[in-house]
């Protein structure tokens, strides 16, 4: 059973190898696009075509490749993925591609996917990489929107820009009892305390994660 | 003595077990205990480290007193109940009962819930680790209530304490362990977090913000001004405080902020009693005359013009930034800190320079938010390992230097 066996690639990255937050990999874009969920989201779905995709290409092309330029034609791979996903959303969701900005051309530099092209792909064959490339998206993905959620509701008093707690103007909701938002969620250094929270949490959840020093 | 015996047959009880730490505490801080604190940063001196915190707490009451007063003043006097106090510090105008009630009323609840809020996170902790409670939040607790606005609603405080104890103390290990100044980060978090109620010109005076409201309804009763005085500097405004209030502290502000005259004495009284350094507290002085020193003379030189939005502040006479706003209490019991501060002597001298230097530049320089202190300790609080390291290092090496020219 190969899929059973396999589905520890999937499993793994999403708690107890997560890239966020055991690895501490791609904090830069955790910490500047989850003010918003949606963004979140998007930027996850991003990544998970990327490193998904990038993964198989590599796996494929790994007999081929002189080590020498490796990381040259892991980059020219990333890159190409990066510029499909960029025009993607240019044509189909404008105004979200213009909330990321530059960040969606910055996946490049995201140390999980060069990561995983190097650890991974290259020692292994297109179906494992593909499942580890998913995996490991999805773990980020999962500490992105976790992120988000909360930045977005505490920030702001949406989800996915719906007003859930109520109207600060009209003071309707939970904003007739006085309550307000709370303007640092939408800071980055409240991005990093969110995450730094998770990993608190999870790391007294499951102690066999504490590094020792 | 009931009590007491209760509690001691509770801590013996429940000795050993996870509660432990609950009836210890309680015992600790209701009776004197019969040991010296052993452990932790504050190895310098042989006193218990409740010694030490209620000194700088009974230096506290004094302004958290004049608080009340001053709120209720403050408030009286925008309503027209009160005139401007004339007559010295003693007026009459301002001691009064009908003032310190309208405070009492405001303020007692500030200070409760930053105890019950602080400390009850300090016994989760405490007990879940497994160790005693610390005393630390003791005087973060007296702190808070006193560096706020006094019309804070009372669930933001909560928010803020919980966020300033966990993030600020327990997540580096408690009290002695902290990198930042636990009160200010409380302060911080409240300014970031809740910009309408910790900055412009509606929160420093009880009733302004609930006036506006009434006003915005259609009430045709007069707006009540909350400025400060640095706010109105920053915008350009007519000040309509004079020098000697601002000294006695009758101007807005937060609660415990405004006497300079009191917190002088609580300074006093805290080098006297050689629990907070004077070589902080005197650099900071410094450090601010220096930089207000040198926008004077900007403004003297002609080098700045009066359409300049930095103007007013430029031109305030440079020792006026002593007075005005948090400076004092930031410089006597906020930056002396003992577990935040530099620890070498020539470095106190550097960490307490700076954070006055950079209170006045960021009180110049930033009109939209004109208090400074808060900031420039924060950021020094960062600073003082590494002012420490390099003063040890500098020691090193001159001694090495000597050493050599011996030797050789």
């Amino acid at each position: 059973m190969g899929l059973f066996k396999d589905s520890k690639l999937i499993t793994d990255p999403l708690a107890d190898n997560n890239p966020i937050t055991i690895q501490v990999l791609g904090i830069c874009s955790a910490l500047a696009i989850t003010a918003e969920l949606e963004a979140s989201i998007v930027m996850s779905i991003a990544v998970l075509f990327v490193l998904g995709v990038g993964n198989v290409v590599v796996s494929l092309m790994r007999n081929i490749i002189p080590s020498k330029i490796r990381i040259i034609v892991q980059l020219i791979v990333v890159a190409t993925l990066v510029i499909i996903v960029d025009l993607v959303l240019k044509a189909f969701a404008y105004e979200l591609s213009k909330t990321l900005s530059v960040f969606v051309g910055l996946i490049i530099t995201n140390c999980i996917i060069m990561g995983r092209f190097e650890a991974f792909a290259l020692a292994n064959g297109p179906w494992k990489s593909f499942l580890d490339g998913i995996g490991n998206s999805l773990g980020y993905a999962v500490i992105l929107i976790i992120v988000g959620f909360f930045r977005e509701l505490l920030g702001s008093g949406t989800l996915l820009g719906i007003p859930v707690l109520g109207d600060p103007i009209e003071k309707t909701g939970v904003y007739a009892y006085g309550y307000e938002n709370n303007g640092f969620m939408l800071l980055a250094p409240m991005a990093l305390i969110t995450v730094g929270i998770i990993i608190w949490v999870q790391r007294n959840r499951n102690t066999a994660l504490i590094e020792d020093h | 003595m009931a009590l007491k015996q209760n509690l001691h047959n509770l801590k013996e009880k429940y000795k050993g077990t996870k509660m432990a730490p609950l009836f210890n505490g309680f015992h600790t801080f209701l009776y004197a205990p019969n040991e010296t604190t052993h452990s932790g940063g504050h190895i310098r001196g042989a006193d218990d480290l409740k010694r030490t915190m209620n000194t700088v707490i009974m230096a506290l009451v004094p302004c958290l007193l004049f608080g009340m007063f001053n709120a209720g003043y403050q408030h009286h006097l925008q309503t027209g109940e009160v005139s401007q106090a004339v007559g010295g510090f003693f007026s009459g105008e301002f001691w009064n009962m009908a003032n310190f009630w309208v405070g009492f009323l405001k303020i007692i609840p500030l200070v409760i819930v930053s105890y019950v809020i602080g400390l009850g996170i300090e016994f989760i902790f405490a007990i879940k680790n497994g160790h005693e409670i610390e005393e630390g939040y003791l005087v973060t607790g007296m702190l808070v209530p006193l560096i706020v606005p006094v019309d804070i609603p009372l669930w933001m405080l909560a928010v803020a304490v919980i966020f300033g104890v966990v993030i600020g103390k327990e997540v580096f290990g408690g009290t002695g362990m902290n990198i930042l100044n636990p009160a200010l980060l409380i302060r911080a978090f409240l300014f970031f977090a809740y910009p309408t109620w910790m900055s412009g010109d509606k929160v420093w005076v009880t009733g302004a913000v609930e006036r506006t409201n009434e006003i915005a309804a259609g009430s045709s009763a007069d707006a009540i001004s909350g400025e400060t005085v640095l706010g109105s500097l920053a915008q350009g405004q007519e000040v309509a405080f004079s020098v000697a209030d601002m000294f006695y502290g009758f101007i807005p502000g937060s609660v415990g902020e405004t006497s300079t005259l009191l917190i002088l004495a609580g300074a006093l009284f805290l080098i006297f009693s050689k629990i907070g350094s004077w070589r902080i507290m005197l650099s900071a002085t410094l450090g601010a005359l220096v930089m207000g020193f040198m926008f004077n003379k900007v403004v003297d030189f002609g080098w700045i013009t009066e359409s300049s939005k930095f103007y007013a502040l430029m031109d305030t006479t440079f020792w006026h930034h002593l007075l005005l706003g948090g400076f004092a209490f930031g410089a006597v019991y906020m930056a002396t800190d003992p577990v935040t501060a530099s620890q070498t002597t020539k470095g106190k001298w550097i960490y307490g320079f700076l954070i006055g230097f950079i209170s006045v530049l960021i009180r110049v320089f930033n009109p939209a938010y004109p208090e400074g202190v808060m900031l420039a300790i924060l950021l020094m609080n960062v600073f003082a390992p590494t002012i420490d390291h390099y003063v040890v290092q500098g020691n090193v090496k001159r001694r090495m230097k000597r050493l050599k020219a011996k030797t050789a």
